[in-house]
């Protein structure tokens, strides 16, 4: 099959960002790669339903979040899948990325509702406006808002953020961190 | 006789209702901290770019004769 070369430039460009949401998703590397993979090959196979000049990268972030909706929901029915088992999958997270400056946080944002957690990630990293980011995820504009905000509420509590100071490294030491690996 | 003048609106706007706070009541400094805190997580895996296995699907894909001939 061939591909657009520019197609295909803008579709590996959007691989990064959703590696990082489908790791934000699943906590699992591992999991997370796969799930990109099918993501791109179930984009490939209904290219032709793609609209060129629409957003790309919405695009292919809808697809990633339903793949990863249909295998949670299989999972949940195979085996008992708790919330409690998925923090448990994100204590291996760390070691995978030699890392641990996020753990704290992972974890905290692991304990948030699925719907929560993907809110958050699409406005507050993925960089998607609230309406896109309603598109990605079938819902009103408004629920995607009120998503975020009960998120950050949840995730300054459980944070328990009394003092600013207390926040993770500042920003010149994770330059230095994220630079010694490059 | 008194100089309090009740309804005074220079003393109502310094007592903030909200006390600095966000209307979810969350302090705005707390907010951009996660905010912060969730692009770094975020952009620390975006950083590491395009892994091999990506690129060499879509080349597979793209050229089916090409295999094996990778790299």
């Amino acid at each position: 099959m061939k591909i657009d070369p520019a197609l295909r430039d803008q579709i590996l460009s959007t691989v990064p960002s959703l590696r990082a949401f489908a790791i934000s998703l699943s906590g699992n590397v591992d999991r997370a790669d796969d799930l990109v993979q099918e993501t791109l090959l179930r984009a490939l196979a209904n290219i032709h339903s793609f609209q060129p000049g629409t957003n790309l990268s919405a695009w292919l972030f809808t697809i990633l979040r339903n793949l990863f909706r249909s295998e949670y929901r299989k999972r949940k029915r195979e085996v008992e899948d708790t919330d409690g088992s998925f923090a448990e999958s994100l204590k291996s997270y760390p070691d995978q990325l030699g890392r641990v400056e996020f753990q704290e946080f992972r974890t905290a944002l692991a304990q948030l509702p699925a719907e929560q957690r993907e809110a958050l990630i699409l406005v507050g990293a993925s960089g998607f406006s609230y309406e896109e980011a309603a598109d990605i995820c079938e819902c009103a504009v408004g629920t995607i808002k009120s998503r975020v905000n009960r998120a950050r509420s949840r995730l300054a509590k459980l944070l328990s953020i009394d003092n600013v100071d207390d926040f993770g490294p500042d920003h010149a030491t994770r330059a230095v961190l994220v630079g010694q690996d490059r | 006789m008194s100089t309090r003048k009740p309804g005074n609106p220079s003393e109502k706007m310094q007592t903030d209702p909200n006390g600095g706070k966000a209307p979810s009541g969350l302090n705005r400094e707390i907010q951009s901290k996660i905010g912060q805190q969730l692009r770094a997580m975020y952009d620390d895996v975006v950083q590491e770019g395009v892994p091999d296995r990506f690129a060499d699907l879509l080349r597979r894909i793209d050229n089916p004769s090409d295999e094996g001939k990778a790299e």
